[in-house]
């Protein structure tokens, strides 16, 4: 590149001495620290190449002198964490429910494990904070549909609420208007007597009387004549 | 066929050739869309139909307005640059530029507040996240890159554009590609590959509109007047060449029926997930890696009015770029059923490309030198510079996160979206931002309406680009922390629900970041529609603008 004497004065270096469309550039040589650096990362991928797997074969590959393998490692973790976990964890799988709340050391692991369940299965629908929402019960108040002894609860978590299951919880309600037990004013009226025993609002001139009689002929033989429900049959209004 | 004009005057073989082929092409598939399977295919079949008779019409009706001879490659000894195909690629490429930017504020929004989804099949995450993955990389970025490659290559090969109808095949073509694709999302055609959603007939028509692409710009550099290369046509080149290989690897795919949009494609399990990586990587180092390096190494040294920093650099970093990005794509497959050998090579090789990519930064920054004063001045040179930098980061982030161990903390989580994203806002875009306040002056022959609002949309674009990526940051590492929690007893700490729930604030943040980008490019939609309806300057004030001589 000494055909030609063009130089850059800013820089004090000489150009190729090639132009496009007003472009030219500089002799610069290599930066030191960047062809250093690239030489460091070169050497070190060698060495990774030497101690990890790394390299096709024929009908294998070059192992490294660490033999690592990714399925080896996660197996270890897999034991590392059972570890973690303790021997009680083999108890816990044969324990009954009695036998975990009495046992201070296994009823701390089943509330662990319950809660990392619980979050993973039921707080899709039950909210994570198992405060339910609208079509999905509220599990924090001491009002269960299904019962809430350790033995009920487990009964529902295993079959389910109208799931098929043979044992499931089967709540069904008789199609009142549809096959004509009740006509639709009479719908209306028991519709406004069931939110007043809320204290929610109603329509002003509904007939209080004939809704309270209305419930008392049709709705309290599930639900109860306090409408307060029946675990058996139905739930409380 | 016969010609009403003087006898001189006569279809040239391409002229007549291709109208033959879009008029057959019009009835084939006009027929084939009566006879689709499922609505996508027909509804594609049928815009096909209707554009290739548009596109007969059109060259018929081009051919009776053309003088007798062609465009002559020289007028009175000066090359006779071709600009409309750039100016149409230019113009497609704001306006994908905008469109793409708007979903992606919109999808944003749906991750903060998924109401926005609404239960509509067409505006749900699912199709519109490829909507706007596809219309900033492949319609914005593609569109600048064909737009910059044709006027870079005439200008530093001093020539024409080689063939007549050919450069208008490539950007018209292109676009319906894009049209195409992004109609099938939305309507639910999709092959499930990432960056490679289009499905078959639409991978065969970007086929054959690329291999033009490749012809147009080879024989433009076949028929140079400058006796050397510029750097910037061998990584032009490096990217369409690549890009061509990698789209006919990934996609290879036998469709249910022709008449139907479902395909299968030709490579099953692990496998495909290595041609899928091997593509996707190579799509972000060929495509918004090579490509936009060959627009910074002429706009920046154009622009700066300086020379390249280092003729050599240029030449060991871009073999270097190009030798090893190829091998990375493994590091997207980390921990998975790839086999362990596999993955330490895309590690490694993540790592040795870490100094050729930042060559090119070197080489950018540095052509600064003795020009720095203009960026007080000049922000369309600021944000080519900025750009750099970010080039740099991402750069650096990129090998970090290959590393197996940084990894298992990173994948599947935000980080690696706002990775991406400062690749994608901070260099890709800010990259072809300066480009395009450079190049549509110079296509239209006028003055840049505003250079101030050229800095508002820097420091707005830029506000936007840290909130976003800082926000990806800390949700993407906050998500990696959350998964592995475990508990003194030896269960996980968290629920994955906890962790989305964690995520709410940096969605808004990201969402505003996005939406500030999407202002400031509204901005220069603004800013650029001055310019072109400002009246011709007299004087060109750029060295950089062409000289028409028509």
């Amino acid at each position: 590149m000494t055909d030609h004497n063009d130089f850059d004065r800013i820089s004090g270096r000489s150009t190729t001495g090639h132009e496009w469309d007003g472009i030219k550039e500089l002799n610069t040589p290599l930066p030191r620290w960047w062809i250093s650096t690239f030489y460091a990362t070169i050497l070190w991928a060698i060495g990774y190449w030497v101690v990890y797997p790394a390299w096709p074969l024929l009908s294998s590959f070059t192992t490294g002198v660490f033999h690592y393998s990714s399925r080896a490692s996660v197996v270890n973790d897999l034991a590392d964490l059972e570890k973690l976990r303790g021997e009680k964890m083999a108890v816990l799988g044969t324990s009954s429910l009695t036998e975990i709340e009495t046992d201070p050391a296994l009823l701390a692991l089943a509330r662990a494990r319950g809660k990392t369940v619980f979050a993973d299965n039921c707080a899709p629908c039950h909210g994570s904070g198992g405060a339910g929402a609208k079509g999905y019960p509220n599990l924090n108040d001491d009002d269960w549909l299904w019962g809430g002894s350790l033995d009920q609860i487990q009964q529902t978590i295993r079959f389910g609420a109208r799931s098929g299951h043979a044992q499931a919880h089967e709540g069904q309600m008789l199609a009142f208007g549809r096959d004509g037990i009740l006509k639709k004013d009479e719908i209306a009226t028991v519709a406004n007597y069931v939110r007043s025993l809320s204290a929610l609002s109603t329509e002003a001139n509904f007939d209080a009387a004939a809704g309270t009689r209305i419930f008392a002929d049709n709705c309290a033989v599930c639900h109860g004549e306090n409408a307060k429900g029946n675990q058996e049959l139905a739930r409380r209004i | 066929m016969t010609s009403p004009s003087p006898a001189s005057k006569s279809m040239t073989m391409g002229e007549a050739g291709l109208m033959s082929v879009f008029a057959v092409s019009a009835y084939v598939c006009f027929f084939a869309g009566a006879m689709g399977h499922d609505s996508a295919f027909s509804f594609h079949a049928l815009l096909a139909s209707a554009a290739s008779l548009a596109a007969a019409a059109a060259i018929l009706n081009r051919y009776y307005e053309r003088p007798a001879q062609l465009p002559p490659a020289q007028i009175k000894g000066r090359p006779n640059y071709n600009v409309a195909p750039i100016k149409f690629a230019s113009v497609m490429a704001m306006f994908w530029g905008i469109a793409g930017f708007s979903v992606g504020v919109f999808i944003a929004s749906q991750l903060a507040w998924p109401a926005l989804n609404f239960d509509l099949p067409w505006t749900s995450f699912g199709r519109l996240r490829p909507l706007h993955t596809s219309a900033v990389i492949f319609a914005f970025g593609g569109n600048v890159l064909i737009a910059t490659s044709f006027y870079v290559v005439q200008k530093t090969c001093r020539t024409r554009l080689a063939g007549d109808l050919a450069p208008w095949f490539v950007v018209v073509g292109y676009n319906f590609f894009i049209l195409i694709a992004g109609t099938g999302y939305l309507l639910g055609a999709n092959q499930s590959k990432e960056y490679a959603e289009p499905e078959w007939y639409a991978d065969l028509w970007l086929t054959i509109v690329w291999v033009t692409y490749l012809l147009v710009f080879l024989m433009t550099l076949v028929k140079r007047k400058e006796p050397h290369i510029f750097v910037a046509n061998w990584f032009y080149l490096a990217f369409i060449i690549t890009i061509a290989v990698l789209h006919i690897g990934n996609n290879p795919a036998l469709p249910v029926s022709v008449f139907g949009s479902k395909s299968y494609i030709a490579w099953g399990g692990v496998q495909d997930a290595m041609f899928q990586w091997w593509y996707g990587h190579n799509a972000v180092g060929f495509f918004l890696t090579a490509g936009f390096l060959a627009i910074m190494y002429y706009f920046i040294p154009k622009r700066a009015e300086r020379p390249v920093y280092s003729y050599r650099l240029s030449i060991i970093h871009f073999w270097a770029l190009i030798f090893l990005y190829i091998w990375a794509g493994p590091h997207h497959l980390h921990y998975t059923a790839l086999p362990d050998w596999t993955q330490t090579l895309g590690m490694t090789f993540s790592i040795m490309l870490w100094m050729p990519s930042w060559g090119g930064m070197i080489n950018g920054l540095m052509t600064l030198s003795g020009a720095w004063d203009k960026l007080r001045t000049d922000p369309v040179l600021r944000m080519l510079v900025v750009s750099v930098a970010f080039y740099g980061m991402a750069t650096f982030e990129g090998p970090t996160m290959a590393i197996k161990v940084v990894n298992s903390l990173s994948h599947y989580t935000d980080w690696t979206v706002g990775h991406v994203h400062s690749g994608a806002l901070g260099w890709v875009g800010f990259v072809s931002f300066g480009a395009l306040y450079c190049l549509i002056p110079w296509l239209w022959n006028r003055q840049l309406y505003s250079l101030k609002l050229v800095n508002w949309h820097f420091w707005i674009a830029s506000i936007g680009i840290v909130l976003y990526i800082s926000a990806m940051w800390v949700s993407g590492i906050l998500q990696g922390l959350m998964w592995r929690a475990y508990t003194s007893l030896g269960f996980l700490e968290y629920s994955f629900i906890e962790s989305v729930e964690a995520m709410h604030p940096f969605y808004i943040i990201r969402a505003a970041g996005g939406a500030m980008f999407l202002i400031g490019a509204l901005i220069m939609a603004a800013n650029l529609w001055m310019t072109v309806n400002a009246k011709e300057t007299d004087q060109i004030q750029d060295t950089g603008a062409l000289q028409v001589a028509e």
